[in-house]
This record gives C-alpha cells, sequence and structure tokens, in this order.
C-alpha cells in the first residue's frame, strides 16, 4: 500500500481513534494518536504529520487553545471533528486557521474526502489561472467567467466573491473571513449583503438557482464551493 | 333581664374553652403579688422554687433583685443563674436579662424578678413584660414578682393615695391571665417593724422611706387594694370554674359595657374607672371613639391615641366610628353589640356652639338609650382646666399667603366698589362686600375668613357709611346693618369652611375606599410573587409616600433573608433581618413607633394570611400614623398579605401538579426512550453479529451493512431530537438571529432529506420578492426539517408535499401541507405535546419531533398552528415576527 503520509489524530474518544486509526490505515495513511491535547503538541512536533484531526472536546485543555498554539508554527492542514449545536466553537476555529470541519457522527466517506482535498491544495504551490467546474470556467487573470463558454455579466464584487469561493473549492469559508476579504475589514457583519449576492451569483452561475450544485450553504457557518472533477 | 335561666352565655363558654387551649401549650405564670416593696415577694418566690427544685424541677434564675438583703442573698444560693447581658449606654451600662439565653436553656421554670420592669434601650422589649410573655409562649414557666401599684388601672389611684408617679406600669390584662397569683401579705405593723430593722432599705433610706412612702395610711390603703384585687380574682377564678363545669349558679356574666371616649386626658379616668368596674361586676367591656367633624389639633390628636393605647393596655376592645352624631352613634353601636351599660364623661362646657349642642348631649343619651343603663362621671377638674386653656386657642391651619391674598382681594374690590360707590349707593356696596367674603369662604380657612370679615366690615364703615373717612357712624340704622354685617360674614365663612372640612374629611375616605378597591382590584390581576410584590410598593409608595422592603417565607416554613422586593433606599442589616424573623415568628409588628425593639430605624409588619403568616414588610415611617392611617394601613397590608397567601398556595398547588406531571413525564420518555433506542441498538448488534461470525455472500453483506446503516442514522434522529428537547426544557435555546435567504433554508432541508423525499414530490414554493428575513437559520431550519420529515412519515408513497414559504409585512410565514390522514379533530390541540404520537403514527418516531418544532417557534415568538386541509392531508402554518431587508435595495446601494 502506497504512503500517504502521517495523520495525527488528537481525540480523547478510543472508540473515535480506533474507527479513525482503521479507516485511515486502510486508505494508505500512516496514524499517531494523541488522546489529550499535551499529548498532542509534542506528537505534532515529533511526528511531522501532513495533516492534524483536531477534537475540541479535550479533556485537558480547550482544542481551540491547542489549535492556537498549532497554528504558531504548524502549516499543514488541520481538520475539526466536533459534536453538532456548537456553531460557535467551529466558526472560531475556521477563523483561527482551521481548514475544515466535520461533525459528529460523520461519515467516514465525508472525511476521506475532505482529508484528500485539504492534502492536496495545501501541496499545489502554483495557483492555476483558470478554474473549471464542469461547464462554469473562471478565468482569475481576465477578471472573466464563462458558463456553457458564454461570459457571465458579473459585477466586480460578484467576482470577487466568485474567485474567492473558487480558489478555495471544496473548503468551507465563514461568513467573516469572506465577508473580510471581499468587501473588507469594516464589513464583517454585514451578513445580508453577502447573502444577496451569493443569491445573484447563483442565478448566474448554477444549473437551477433553487437547487444549488456549486456554491453551497453551510448552515450557520459560511459557503462551501463544490470540488471541480 | 338576659340570662334568667343560668345557663352560661355560650360566646363566653367559647371564649373560656379558647383560652384553655392557648394556655395548655404555653408556659404558666405565676405571680408573688404584693402590696409594696419589702413584703418579701422575691423571698417567697425563692422559697417555693427551691421546695420546687427539691422535688427535682428544672429551675433556674433569669433576674433576681436581692437588694442586697442577705436573707434574700441566701435563697439564691445552689441555683443556676443565667448570665445577663450588659448593653452600653451613654451614661454607663446597664444589665439586662438574656432572654434568648433562657428560651435557648428551655427550662421548666425560670424566675423572673420585678414583672412591670423597663428594660434598657436596646434590649428587644421595652418592658420585661414582654419578654415574660415571649418566655411563656416557648413552653417555659415563669415565676415573677409584682406590687399592686404596677397596675396599670390602678397606677392613678395609687398616684392620689401616695402622692407618687408610679411610671411602670403593666396591662392589667398579663395578671388577669396569670395562671396562679400568690399574695405575699404582712400587716402593717410587721412591715413597718422589718422596714425598721433594716431588712428592706440601708438604715437611711429606711428613715427617708418610712418619711414619704410608707407611712402607716399609705401601706393600709395599699393593702386593702392588693386583698381586694385578689379577692376579686379569686371570685372571678369560681365564675370562671363554675362556667367551665356548667354548675348553675348566680351568674353576673351577660353585662356588656360601653366607654365612649373622646380626645380629653379625662377619657383615661373613663377608661380605669370602667375598667375597674367591669372586673368587679364580671363584664365584657368595650371602648368607642366616634369621630366628627371636628378637626383634631396636634395636641388632641396625641391625646386621643394615649387614650387609645391606654384602653389597649387595659384589654379593652377599642373601636372608632364616624359619624356626625355622637350620641347616635353610640346608641346605634350599643344597641348593635348588644351593650347593657353605656360609660360617658360629663361633657365639658366648651364655647357658644358646643354648648347649644353638648348642652343636651346627656339628655339625648338618655333619651335615645332606652333600656340601656347610663353611667356618667364627672370630670376631673384639674384636667378640665388644662383642657379649657387648649381648646381655647382657636387653630389657625392656615399660611401667611392665604391671609395676604385675601386682604389682597379685599383691597382691590374695595377699589372697584369705590369707583361705583356714587351709583350704587353705600348699602348696596355692603351686600357687594358680603358676597364677596361668602365667595371666598369657599376658598380659604377660618383665619383667613374671620380677617376678611373685620376687613370688610371696617372698610364699608370707614370708606362707604356716611361721614366717611371716620368709623363714626351716625344713624342707628347704619350701625345695625353694620352688626348684622359682621356676623353674617362670619357665620358664612365659618358654615362654609366647616362644609369644606367634611367634604375633605369625605374625600379622604373616599379615596381611601377607591385605593383600596383599585389595590384589590390589581392585586387580582397579578400573578407571580414578584408582580404582586410590585403591585404592593407601588401602592404603597402612592398613598403613604413610603419606601418597602418585603420578605416572604420559603418552602421550610421559616422567613428567607432572601429579600423578595425592597426599594434600593433600604438596606437591611443583620439585626434589622434578625428583627424581622422575630416579627415573622409572634405574627406582631416591632421596630420604630413600637413597643418592641423601638430603637430601629423601620417598622416591621407581619403579613398575616388568614391561616398563616406569609411574611415581613418593613417600611421606614418617620412618624407615627394616625389612627385613620392605621386602619388603612392595616387594610391595605391585609389585602397584600391574602394575595402573596394565594399565591404561595397556588405555587404550592401547582408544584404538587408539576411534580405529579414530571413524573408520568418521566415514564412516558422512559417507555418512548427505551423502545427507540432498542430497535436500532439490537438491529445493529445482530447485524454486526451475523457479520462477524459468519462467512456470507458478499450481496447479503451489503444488505446487512445497509440494516447497520439505516439503524444508525435512526439512532443519530434521536438523540439529535433529545438534545435539542432538553435544550429547549432548560430553556437555554436563544435564537442568535442572522439575514438569511430563505431559498437556503428550503435548500437545506430538501438537502438533508434526499433520502426520505425518495418517494415523495417536495414542491418548494416561494415568491420571488421574497426579502431576506432575520432569523436564527439553524433553527428554522430543523423546524422545516422535522415538519416535512412529519409529512414523509405521515403521507401515503407518491404524495406530494408543499413547502411554502411567504411573508406579510413583518410576518415570516412556513406553510407545510401534505395529503396524509391529518389529525382526529379532537387531538389538533395536542400535536405539538410531548411523546404525542398519532394513533396511527408508523415506528421510528419519538413524539418529540413536534414539540421540538413549537419549542423553537415560540423561542422566535412566532406561532404554529396544526389543521386539517379540505381535501384531506395536515396544514402546519408558521407565524414568526422578522425583521425584512428586501433584496434588491441592498443590490442597488452596492453596485
Amino acid at each position: 500500500m502506497t504512503n500517504e503520509g502521517n495523520i495525527l489524530i488528537i481525540d480523547d474518544e478510543v472508540q473515535i481513534r480506533r474507527l479513525l486509526g482503521i479507516t485511515l490505515s486502510a486508505n494508505g495513511y500512516l496514524i499517531s494518536e494523541a488522546a489529550t491535547g499535551k499529548e498532542g503538541l509534542v506528537l505534532a512536533a515529533t511526528t511531522h504529520p501532513v495533516l492534524i484531526i483536531l477534537d475540541l472536546g479535550l479533556p485537558d485543555a480547550d482544542g481551540l487553545d491547542i489549535l492556537k498554539k498549532l497554528r504558531e508554527w504548524y502549516f499543514k492542514p488541520v481538520i475539526i471533528l466536533s459534536v453538532r449545536n456548537a456553531e460557535d466553537d467551529i466558526i472560531n476555529a475556521l477563523d483561527l486557521g482551521a481548514n475544515d470541519y466535520l461533525t459528529k457522527p460523520f461519515r467516514t466517506g465525508e472525511l476521506l474526502a475532505r482529508i484528500r482535498l485539504a492534502i492536496r491544495q495545501s501541496q499545489s504551490g502554483v495557483d492555476k489561472p483558470i478554474l473549471v467546474f464542469g461547464s462554469l470556467s473562471i478565468d482569475l487573470p481576465n477578471h472573466t467567467a464563462r458558463k456553457n463558454n458564454e461570459i457571465l455579466k458579473l459585477t466586480s464584487t460578484e467576482f470577487s466573491l466568485l474567485a474567492l469561493l473558487a480558489k478555495n473549492e471544496g473548503r468551507v469559508l465563514t461568513h467573516t473571513q469572506i465577508l473580510k476579504e471581499v468587501w473588507g475589514y469594516g464589513y464583517t457583519e454585514q451578513t445580508q449583503y453577502l447573502r444577496v449576492f451569493v443569491a445573484q451569483l447563483r442565478k448566474k452561475i448554477e444549473d437551477d438557482p433553487s437547487r444549488p450544485k456549486l456554491l453551497l450553504t453551510e448552515s450557520g457557518i459560511g459557503y462551501r464551493f463544490a470540488e471541480s472533477s | 333581664m338576659e340570662n334568667t335561666d343560668n345557663r352560661p352565655d355560650p360566646d363566653e363558654l367559647l371564649a373560656s374553652l379558647r383560652q384553655e387551649e392557648e394556655k395548655s401549650k404555653r408556659g404558666k405564670l405565676k405571680i408573688f403579688f404584693g402590696m409594696c416593696a419589702g413584703v418579701g415577694k422575691t423571698y417567697t418566690m425563692l422559697k417555693t422554687a427551691r421546695s420546687e427544685k427539691i422535688k427535682g424541677s428544672d429551675i433556674l434564675i433569669g433576674v433576681i433583685e436581692t437588694h442586697k438583703r442577705p436573707e434574700t442573698e441566701e435563697m439564691v444560693e445552689g441555683f443556676e443563674i443565667v448570665p445577663r447581658i450588659t448593653y452600653e449606654y451613654k451614661t454607663g451600662h446597664v444589665q439586662e436579662m438574656d432572654l434568648d439565653a433562657i428560651i435557648a436553656r428551655k427550662p421548666h421554670t425560670v424566675l423572673v424578678d420585678e414583672l412591670a420592669h423597663t428594660n434598657a434601650p436596646g434590649s428587644r422589649h421595652t418592658k420585661r413584660y414582654q419578654d415574660v410573655l415571649e418566655i411563656l409562649e416557648n413552653g417555659i414557666n415563669v415565676y415573677t414578682t409584682l406590687n399592686v401599684q404596677h397596675l396599670e388601672s390602678r397606677s392613678e389611684t395609687v398616684a392620689q393615695i401616695t402622692g407618687i408617679v408610679v411610671r411602670e406600669t403593666l396591662p392589667d390584662e398579663i395578671f388577669e391571665n396569670a395562671d396562679e397569683v400568690e399574695l405575699v401579705d404582712l400587716t402593717t405593723i410587721e412591715l413597718l417593724q422589718r422596714l425598721s430593722e433594716g431588712k428592706v432599705y440601708s438604715p437611711e433610706r429606711s428613715r427617708e422611706a418610712i418619711e414619704n412612702f410608707f407611712r402607716e395610711g399609705n401601706i393600709t390603703a395599699l393593702r386593702e387594694m392588693a386583698l381586694r384585687i385578689v379577692a376579686d380574682r379569686v371570685d372571678k377564678q369560681l365564675h370562671d370554674y363554675m362556667q367551665q363545669k356548667r354548675i348553675r349558679g348566680p351568674w353576673k356574666s351577660g353585662l356588656h359595657l360601653l366607654v365612649a371616649i373622646d380626645y380629653s386626658p379625662n377619657s383615661t379616668r373613663l377608661l380605669r374607672w370602667a375598667k375597674n368596674l367591669s372586673y368587679s361586676m364580671g363584664a365584657v367591656i368595650q371602648a368607642l371613639y366616634v369621630e366628627t367633624l371636628h378637626k383634631l389639633t396636634p395636641r388632641e390628636r396625641e391625646q386621643l391615641d394615649k387614650n387609645i393605647k391606654l384602653a389597649r393596655q387595659l384589654g379593652i376592645k377599642f373601636r372608632i366610628i364616624t359619624n356626625i352624631d355622637v350620641v347616635k352613634a353610640i346608641v346605634e353601636f350599643a344597641q348593635k353589640e348588644n351593650v347593657t351599660h353605656i360609660i360617658v364623661g360629663k361633657p365639658r362646657v366648651r364655647n357658644l356652639q358646643s354648648m347649644l349642642q353638648l348642652g343636651n348631649f346627656v339628655n339625648r343619651l338618655i333619651r335615645y338609650s332606652g333600656n340601656i343603663d347610663v353611667y356618667i362621671l364627672g370630670a376631673d377638674s384639674k384636667a378640665k382646666d388644662k383642657y379649657r386653656k387648649k381648646v381655647s386657642v382657636p387653630s389657625f391651619t392656615s399660611n401667611i399667603r392665604q391671609y395676604l391674598i385675601v386682604s389682597l382681594i379685599i383691597a382691590l374690590s374695595t377699589i372697584g366698589f369705590y369707583v361705583i360707590k356714587d351709583i350704587a349707593g353705600y348699602q348696596v356696596i355692603s351686600f357687594g362686600l358680603l358676597f364677596l367674603v361668602s365667595i371666598l369662604a369657599i376658598f380659604y380657612g377660618t383665619g383667613p375668613i374671620l380677617l376678611a370679615a373685620t376687613l370688610s366690615a371696617l372698610i364699608w364703615d370707614f370708606l362707604f357709611i356716611p361721614p366717611q373717612f371716620t368709623l363714626h357712624i351716625e344713624q342707628p340704622e347704619d350701625m345695625l346693618m353694620l352688626v348684622m354685617f359682621f356676623i353674617i360674614a362670619l357665620l358664612n365663612g365659618i358654615l362654609t369652611s366647616r362644609v369644606r372640612r367634611q367634604e375633605k374629611k369625605i374625600r379622604v375616605r373616599e379615596e381611601r375606599t377607591h385605593a383600596l378597591y383599585q389595590l384589590t382590584r390589581d392585586l387580582s390581576a397579578a400573578s407571580g410573587i414578584l408582580e404582586v410584590s410590585k403591585i404592593a410598593d407601588r401602592y404603597i409608595k402612592k398613598y403613604f409616600n413610603l419606601d418597602c422592603a418585603i420578605l416572604l417565607k420559603n418552602d421550610s416554613n421559616l422567613l428567607d433573608n432572601q429579600i423578595v422586593h425592597s426599594d434600593p433606599k433600604i438596606i437591611l442589616t443583620e439585626n434589622e433581618l434578625s428583627i424581622a424573623a422575630w416579627v415573622f415568628k409572634h405574627s406582631s409588628k416591632a421596630g420604630k413607633h413600637t413597643d418592641t425593639l423601638p430603637s430601629t430605624g423601620y417598622t416591621f409588619y407581619p403579613l398575616t394570611g388568614s391561616n398563616e403568616n406569609m411574611g415581613v414588610i418593613a417600611v421606614e415611617h418617620n412618624r407615627l400614623l394616625t389612627q385613620g392611617e392605621e386602619q388603612f394601613w392595616e387594610a391595605f397590608i391585609s389585602q397584600i398579605s391574602g394575595k402573596f397567601e394565594r399565591e404561595y398556595l397556588r405555587n404550592v398547588s401547582k408544584k404538587a401538579y408539576l411534580l405529579n406531571e414530571s413524573d408520568k413525564l418521566y415514564k412516558t420518555l422512559f417507555n418512548s426512550i427505551s423502545h427507540e433506542l432498542r430497535i436500532p441498538v439490537s438491529t445493529i448488534m445482530g447485524a454486526s453479529d451475523t457479520l462477524l461470525s459468519h462467512q456470507y455472500p458478499e450481496e447479503t453483506k451489503l444488505k446487512l451493512y445497509g440494516e447497520i446503516n439505516t439503524a444508525s442514522v435512526r439512532l443519530n434522529r434521536l438523540i439529535e431530537n433529545l438534545l435539542n428537547m432538553s435544550r429547549l426544557e432548560s430553556g437555554r435555546i436563544t435564537p442568535r438571529p442572522d439575514w438569511c435567504d430563505v431559498q437556503d433554508l428550503a435548500n437545506k432541508v430538501s438537502d438533508n432529506l434526499k433520502q426520505e423525499l425518495q418517494l415523495f414530490r417536495l414542491s418548494v414554493i416561494i415568491p420571488s420578492t421574497m426579502p431576506l428575513v432575520f432569523i436564527d437559520f439553524g433553527l428554522i431550519e430543523q423546524v422545516i426539517h422535522n415538519l416535512v420529515l412529519n409529512a414523509t412519515q405521515h403521507s401515503p408513497a407518491g404524495s406530494r408535499i408543499r413547502l411554502k414559504i411567504f411573508h406579510d409585512s413583518d410576518l415570516l410565514i412556513i406553510q407545510v401541507m401534505d395529503r396524509g390522514p391529518g389529525f382526529p379533530e379532537s387531538e389538533l390541540m395536542s400535536v405539538f405535546n410531548k411523546f404525542y404520537r398519532g394513533k396511527d403514527a408508523i415506528a421510528g418516531g419519538t413524539g418529540l419531533g413536534l414539540s421540538i418544532v413549537k419549542g423553537f417557534v415560540e423561542a422566535h415568538h412566532g406561532t404554529v398552528v396544526a389543521e386539517n386541509r379540505q381535501n384531506g392531508g395536515a396544514l402546519f402554518t408558521i407565524k414568526i415576527p422578522v425583521k425584512t431587508a428586501p433584496l434588491d435595495q441592498l443590490t442597488k446601494t452596492e453596485d
């Protein structure tokens, strides 16, 4: 089996670690496990993982604190595992630099897809100038987007929004992150603009705007652009 | 005559039974009673106690004054003595009996010397007898000593005999209600001998005492008084005994005295005399004050308060009645209460007006009283003089400004009259002035009107009556007219101001009635302790201008130190809280302006309900309440207490109900959850077990994996529901609204329910002009999710489910419709209840989904209604008030 790299699992639940261990090993990853935050930090420094799966509810420390400490020197992907109904924690984690999140209970297929995407994104050094998502193509240098080969009439804000989401394909972006990037620092509370522009953008880029396939909503957290291919 | 059949009066019998019952729980009071100091009361008490102690009784000394008498000091030895507490005082320190220590020690009997003693400031009670009452209430017996001159009803007579005014007195009631009285008697000769031997006081003091107080005549008089009191008591005891045992005998009962008092110092004498009479007659006694239009001066008010206080101290039931006619009021009251004897004081002649009315006071009383006997007591000459001096000074309560205004109006009008005097003639002008004075009387008090009348008479004389500019009057008819003018002006003024006073009084009474009515109305509309407290506070502020703090009892029937409601200005110290606790326990008021702990800053009133005490209210009176105000206040407090009691009882029954309900809920939950958990768990266990233990073809394995998956999804949904429910139950659901595109909501729901919706056609209907709405996305998503899921569970496969979202001005409306069986009409109200399951519900529901819908919608201040559709199926309609933001406006502002 190929070696896809080392993944560190920081979770206090033995059963979750065991499940992840079995699943990930079967998919060619090496596994290191930590049951506490402290142990996790040590292993992160010593085992050079390509990705860390971090549970927010740890016995010895707040997962967010661990994330903060990790992000001081660890720049590879971190995926958050958390229980449901903790949107605040998830948003905080994403804003603190987590790459993605999954809520327990989760489907292992989904987790594997997220892991692959995160590793791929972190490894591809060069930005592609043209992004293609089925019938939609986005030309980043020329600020144009085509749907079925026809140039879409996009306002500059719409294009910035589309470009930001598309560049981070497959990855969830929080409302705050998007508003900060597209509108600027003063607009991080103005979610109504974001909603309106997302609705407008969907009308232009989606086959059926009422059943979006590209620009997906993450309830209470933000948006995610579907993966290409 | 009444009671010819010699049968006990049932009322009296009941009273005696009640008294007996009351007494059995309380400690017994034994009084060692003597004519004066030095007869050996303390010694006798100690001797009795000693013999009891030898018999094995737990007796200790609370407080004993030995006065350094060697034989007494000898007797004290061997007794346990409760240490006294020291109160620091300006002039040094004073040692007092430690009441709390005695109660805590709870002996069988405690010795407390000198019952009439006045406690040092800072003690709980002003008087020692109050301490004793508290000890008795705690079931401890008390031995105590008392001299005849300390009895309230005798103090005046003693003062008359000996010339010494006794300050330390106590209510006769205490003496009358004592369980045992032992007379400690010495003959006059024996006492004088003891005195001269120095057994009572030191030799120098003895000589002094013999010369002043202990004169032979004095002692004999006091001795006779003491003997008579004890004899009367024995007589009364016999009477009580006969009544209890229903022994027929020559009753004196059925006699009922009514003593009418007023605001004169004479009334104190009247009260004492009547009390003595009632005691020796064995009669019931009541006192009555008739409130008339007469405006009491502060001194009269003070005397009246004193009289009322005395009546209460003497144990006389007291009533106030308002009536213009004193005689009528007395007679009507007497007839209603079956009074047999009316006692009044001889009326004093005060002025012309009173003479006209009161001159026939006695005659009228006698005429109207019918078969009721009337006693008339003469006035004390000294008191009369004092009294006369007081009332002869008229009370001018109007302020300077009123006098000035009246003078100014008269002056201005005079100028006007002067101008027209030649046309009108001076006689007509007199009418004008008279008219003016009458008008002024409507607005101003007696004083200013007196001034107006005098002034206008002088002006008329000086300026108008010829010869002008002199006070001299030539014609006799003018003279007559001037006199008449003055009298008419004066009478007019006085009568009008009298009417005004009456009006004011009626207005005050009306206001009070109205206030009480409003209070009752507001209280009955209120619910919850807090709201009741707020209303109480508001009314007390409004009508008494007082700040208050309310303390209520807790579930364990103790006064909670948690103040339910309090004005920020009132901060109760630890000490004051303990006073509140005392008030609560004893259901009598204490604090400022009362006999108990008067040195504190607040007055504490018990909130007494019909069955038990509800709590305590503390207010800061800056003055003593007048009689009328006190009654008004008590009515107020009783309304408030009643409401608190109702609230309390309601809470109690509600708690019991809730407990019952939660018990039921607990059982339902257990039944439902255990079933719901077991099914998926058994599926997972069974399927995985099969997979682990046998080799099966790939196809079978895949089916088993599928079952495990389905079971875990079901389990997960159950957990989600339970979590949401518990969040709702704990009240931790607070929506965090954000701007939402409702299309997003619909997408999310249909996406998440892809699996379940496979067999159905879901139509989402959202108008194109739908604005953004400000809601909690997650919560509303869950709401729609549950409703659509519910529809899939109850509709036939292939049917259409509609999800309609629209808005009507500021209302977000969400409708979910299906073509299922709908609901039985009788169950429409209960579909949102926890664990409600339709009769034909398919397996896999917990009955939580819809109650979560309701909870989340209500957290948004919205409503949810279930209905049956006309052509079959269920219709859920949710209405949530929201902020909206139209889409087109937002885009225009940006690009």
